[in-house]
């Protein structure tokens, strides 16, 4: 009994907030979101037990789980559901929390460190520096991981893009970064790297 | 015909072929691109990921300054873009939301613009008007539409199409004098954004999407969005070694087979600078 | 002079606990025209009546006022007590001292002085009450059964039974419905067919039963008890009279390829044809969308072959009336349309489950023709593609039920359990073959249903997933349906030979014309409103008119059949008699003072008020009035409401009685 009032009061501290367009509560997991999600095979926890989770409050759970990272947005899973439970946006409602609360783990998972890298990227530039973004990307995943060989993975690649011109060393940057950066800060609710 | 022009990261980076060949097939057609000043990166899907006012916020600047700059018309050409800008119009049907969109962006909002994907920008020119235009009918492609994720969903938001069993790409290659197959896998995602991150995925998704391709009788596939070339052309390489076997599918971008069909040749569209360039 | 008896009721503790009923008594005999005021424990007990009785009789009462519950509680019982002591049962008024005061008070002084003012209210009514009398309205003692389906069947038979003639109208060339097509029904696994043909027989030699089949409800006039219904038989093109169902037409018709209604479009029909070799009637009808001879006067062969004489092509519909005094409308169901393309601009339809685009999608109804002994496969299953067994079938459930998106909410309740028979049926066909179910729930609440799906789980080896399929594509010869199974917290790909889905039972075609015509109300998704959805499930709100069956909400055989025998129970007490007794607290118009507006007219929701002429008794014409049809009022009083003059008037609730009451409190 303990235990569980503890836990009860932990977990309301994790409490997700939903957009007023999402309600978990529609949802009555008949699992065609987890039908129709081509990475579902490949997830900790399938995406309907994720809603489950959110639904139950189990917020460290649903927080801490790899599926939230390894959903690739393709919006599948809400545009079939038939309560119209926007499942991807509780999806992407869980990683920006799990991010803030530091609860994704970076070393489990490269894609946190590159959506993060990324958003410093145009947060900086305005517009993406794709060379600046790939450095800095394997450079996380090398600190994070000590994967050294992650740092060559795809080198090949390089000289192909050269030849086709598709490589920019110095990049088109929007001429006003200002107000990129101030529309960061005003989004951001203090939030930093 | 002038219209809005708002290229995104992607075209501007190392899918500049994109942009290439937009630029050679729209010319050819007559349609003024107006690339609209300091437009900025519209979030991805990092923002939408990480953080859902900024998600908002970043589109709704880039749409602000369309407005501003007389643009009824706005083209972007990748669907990631677009649907967010989409996004972002129907966001501002909210007065409240407008008004704290317009503040964090410092310019006024107003969402009256019309947002156009490649494949609306076609038949805004007009189907038949592009039939008659055609020099050279593709009659050698046997053509797999690949529509991706986000031109058609989420259907609330894009209204595009239908999102099951769509066909708007298909009369646009139509048109052409090209054939179509019907395959299994026209909105199954590719693995999007996640080329660098999670390369697996990726790999097992476009195996899926080029295998059922060919399996359909397809010798090429047409896409309208630079991640889906990405990841079907440029990793095509990786897939071929993955999974070991050949697959030698071209992609091309649905504007380098109206450019094609127009007289253009490969080069101007910058068709070789495809990592798969021949069957 | 009034000579009123008020009779209060302590009803034990309900009211005398909050109410002071000794003192109310005391203070209302002080009322005026009030001739005896007592009190007593229970006033609706025998006794209790009895004292009513007595003193109607002891104090020759003209007017009752019985202070105790809600009427609808036991004004009946004190109308007839005072009707049994000789005095008019509509002098007799309720003051409601329970529900409208005692159980919502607890103030004791506060409670008693209402209770006072309530009697009081209820003194003044019944002092300018009249001695109305019940309306007799006459009835045709016959009734009009719409839909031959196993509802309109029981229901026409019990009526028919009892006494009564029933005019039994169906849409299709034969009688039978959707049980017609099954083929087999659970939990029994009776074969349909053969449970209902000698139903369908019987219906079809009934003396009292007159069956127009291949005809519609054209149109329907009148009120409860006296319908007027105009029937559209429509043109069979063979005269059932010289016609004796040898079957040389349809055997010689070389346009043998139309797909087959009866079948779902799973087998081919002639174009002239029964639907069913156990029709009823048993005579054959021509579709004239596709007949040589009627489109450009070719062929004829069916004429020729014809030993009886019977082809008609000059055939035309006709138009019958039958006069009726009550309607039981058991219109039955039809399957949510699957495909893309709907109906209504609600309803989205199943893009990513390919029905109509792969022709190994079917639905339910379809694969019942499929296994059906008489079905167009002779009952081999045998797939629609390339007539292959298939050896592995998906059955998914809910597909347009319980799915919000796409605009079916409710249950279609028998899905599951004919998912599980389908299971059966198939296993008993195809010994090594695979069943698998996507489903939500099982909702398997009748007798031995339950039992009836573990059954299949258990010993007939359906492999069931607790999940709904996101999407199924056809890869060679076999359709990929991709579901999930959420208890094990995964998806589930099946490659499947064939896939039944369970489409939602919604109500048939022309539901709501069919409501317009007969005005009873829909709900939003067409089905027929029933009167009080826990106490009268039969009746709908226009007295006369009953309904039965899937046209009320999904269900299965055995409801339909006993809602069926329940609405012949109503119309059984509705034609009991000559005449129908209704209250007479209705709309009446003066018709001296009418000023012939008709604005009651246009606004009563009844139609109850007609236009009408005073004549002299040798017929001239001295002015127009409007007139209430007693057989229609409902008395809600609208058009008292409404009429400029002050022509119409409530009976038993009279503007003077209104007003009198109001100001006694002033």
């Amino acid at each position: 009994m303990e235990n569980q009032a503890v836990g009860q009061v932990a977990s309301e501290r994790l409490r997700v907030h939903f957009p007023d367009h999402i309600q978990v509560a529609d949802c009555y997991q008949c699992g065609k979101c987890t039908a129709g999600c081509p990475v579902a095979i490949h997830m900790d926890v399938a995406p309907n037990q994720v809603v489950r989770l959110a639904q139950l409050g189990e917020w460290e759970k649903a927080l801490r789980s790899r599926a939230i990272w390894e959903c690739v947005g393709c919006q599948t899973c809400s545009t079939r559901c038939p309560k119209e439970v926007d499942c991807a946006g509780v999806m992407d409602a869980l990683r920006e929390a799990s991010l803030a609360r530091g609860m994704a783990a970076h070393e489990r998972l490269p894609v946190v460190s590159f959506q993060e890298i990324f958003l410093e990227n145009i947060r900086r530039n305005g517009r993406l520096n794709e060379l600046e973004l790939i450095g800095r990307f394997k450079m996380d995943v090398l600190v994070h991981t000590g994967r050294i060989l992650f740092l060559f993975k795809d080198a090949g690649l390089a000289p192909k893009l050269g030849k086709r011109k598709k490589l920019h060393l110095s990049s088109g940057k929007a001429s006003d970064r200002g107000v990129v950066d101030r529309i960061f800060e005003r989004c951001s609710n203090g939030r930093k790297r | 015909m002038n219209i809005g022009y708002y290229p995104g990261c992607a075209l501007h980076g190392s899918s500049n072929d994109y942009e290439q060949s937009l630029r050679a097939c729209l010319s050819a057609l007559d349609v003024q691109l107006g690339e609209i000043k300091d437009w900025i990166c519209c979030g991805a899907t990092a923002a939408h990921s990480l953080n859902h006012k900024l998600s908002l916020a970043l589109p709704a600047r880039n749409l602000a300054v369309a407005e501003r700059d007389g643009f009824k018309q706005l083209f972007a050409p990748c669907p990631l873009c677009s649907m967010q800008l989409l996004k972002v119009k129907r966001a501002v049907a909210d007065e409240r939301v407008r008004k704290e969109l317009s503040e964090i962006v410092e310019a006024d909002v107003r969402g009256e613009s019309e947002v156009l994907n490649l494949i609306q920008l076609f038949e805004n020119i007009g189907l038949e008007r592009l039939k008659s235009a055609v020099k050279t009918p593709l009659e050698s492609i046997t053509a797999a539409c690949y529509y991706g994720c986000l031109l058609t969903r989420p259907p609330d938001v894009v209204h595009f199409d239908d999102f099951e069993q769509p066909s708007s790409m298909e009369s646009v290659v139509a048109a052409l004098g090209a054939k179509t197959v019907e395959w299994n896998y026209k909105t199954e995602c590719c693995g999007a954004g996640m080329t660098m991150s999670n390369e697996d995925i990726v790999l097992e998704l476009a195996h899926k999407i080029l295998s059922n391709a060919a399996e359909h009788g397809a010798n090429c596939l047409v896409v309208a969005c630079p991640m889906c070339h990405v990841n079907l052309d440029m990793k095509q390489a990786a897939v071929e070694r993955r999974f070991g076997k050949k697959l030698g599918m071209v992609v091309y971008y649905l504007s380098d087979l109206v450019g094609l069909a127009l007289g253009l040749s490969a080069e101007q569209l910058g068709i070789n600078r495809h990592f798969v360039t021949k069957a | 002079m009034s000579r009123i008896g008020v009779f209060t009721c302590w009803c034990g503790e309900n009211i005398a606990r909050t109410v002071d009923v000794e003192e109310v008594a005391k203070r209302v005999a002080e009322l005026p025209g009030v001739r005896c005021s007592l009190n007593y424990k229970y006033m609706c007990a025998d006794p209790g009546q009895a004292i009513v009785r007595e003193r109607i009789a002891s104090e020759k009462l003209d007017g009752v006022v019985v202070a105790s519950c809600s009427p609808h509680m036991h004004l009946k019982t004190f109308r007839n007590a005072a009707q049994a002591a000789g005095l008019n049962p509509y002098l007799v008024e309720m003051a409601n001292i329970r529900e409208q005061c005692s159980w919502v008070h607890h103030d004791r002084a506060l409670a008693t002085a209402k209770a006072i003012e309530i009697i009081h209210l209820a003194v003044e009514k019944v002092r300018n009450d009249a001695a109305l009398k019940p309306i007799r309205v006459p009835v045709t003692r016959r009734a009009l059964v719409i839909g031959g389906g196993v509802a309109g069947i029981q229901a026409a038979l019990d009526i028919a039974d009892a006494g009564h003639e029933v005019v039994m109208v169906e849409r299709e060339p034969s009688i039978g419905g959707k049980m017609a097509g099954l083929s087999e029904t659970f939990p029994t696994l009776d074969c349909s067919q053969c449970i209902l043909t000698p139903r369908m027989v019987e219906v079809g030699q009934h003396p009292r039963i007159k069956l127009y089949s291949y005809s519609e409800v054209e149109k329907v006039e009148g009120f409860v008890g006296n319908f007027k219904i105009t029937i559209r038989q429509k043109a069979r093109y063979v005269d059932v009279s010289k016609c004796t169902g040898c079957g040389e037409c349809w055997n010689i018709c070389p346009l043998k390829r139309n797909p087959s209604e009866f079948d779902y479009g799973m087998g081919m029909r002639p174009a002239i044809y029964i639907p069913f070799p156990q029709a009823v009637p048993a005579r054959p009808v021509i579709d004239k969308s596709v007949c040589a001879k009627l489109i450009r006067n070719g062929c004829g062969l069916c004429e020729k072959k014809c030993k009886a004489g019977a082809l008609n092509f000059k055939d035309e519909d006709r138009l019958v009336e039958e006069a009726v005094g009550s309607v039981v409308v058991a219109t039955g169901y039809k399957l949510y349309s699957i495909a893309k393309s709907q109906p209504k601009a609600t309803l989205a339809g199943y893009g990513e489950y390919g029905y109509g685009k792969y022709k190994d999608v079917i639905d339910s109804l379809q694969f019942e023709r499929l296994v059906s002994a008489s079905g167009p496969t002779g009952g081999v299953l045998k797939r629609p593609s390339d007539g292959a067994i298939p050896k592995s079938v998906v059955f998914i459930s809910c597909v347009g039920s319980r799915d919000n998106a796409k605009g079916l909410p409710y249950c279609s309740k028998i899905c599951c359990m004919y998912t599980a028979k389908h299971t059966m049926l198939y296993k008993h066909k195809v010994h090594d073959g695979q069943a698998h179910v996507f489903y939500m729930d099982i909702r398997a609440g009748g007798k031995g249903y339950d039992e009836f799906v573990r059954r299949a789980i258990e010993q007939d080896g359906a492999q069931y997933y607790r999940g709904r399929v996101s999407k199924i594509t056809q890869e060679g010869g076999k359709l990929v349906v991709r579901g999930a199974d959420t208890l094990a917290g995964m998806p589930v790909t099946i490659e499947a030979d064939l896939v039944v889905l369970a489409a939602a039972m919604r109500p048939a075609d022309g539901i709501e014309e069919l409501a317009q015509k007969l005005n009873i109300g829909t709900d939003e998704f067409g089905f027929l409103l029933e009167s009080h959805p826990k106490l009268r499930p039969v009746e709908t709100n226009t007295a006369g008119i009953f309904i039965a069956g899937a046209c009320h909400s999904p269900k299965d055989i055995p409801e339909s059949v006993a809602q069926a025998s329940a609405a012949a129970s109503k119309v059984q007490v509705m034609l009991a008699a000559d005449e129908l007794t209704r209250e007479p607290e209705i709309a009446a118009i003066n018709e001296q003072t009418c000023a012939a507006c008709f604005t009651c007219v246009h606004t009563c929701p009844y139609h109850a008020i007609e236009r009408a002429e005073v004549r002299t008794p040798r017929g001239a014409f001295i002015k127009n009035t409007a007139r209430v049809n007693p057989g229609l009022c409902m008395g809600c009083g609208t058009c008292v409401s409404v009429c400029p003059s002050k022509s119409a008037d409530l009976q038993g609730f009279t503007d003077q009685q209104v007003y009198a009451m109001v100001e006694s409190l002033a």
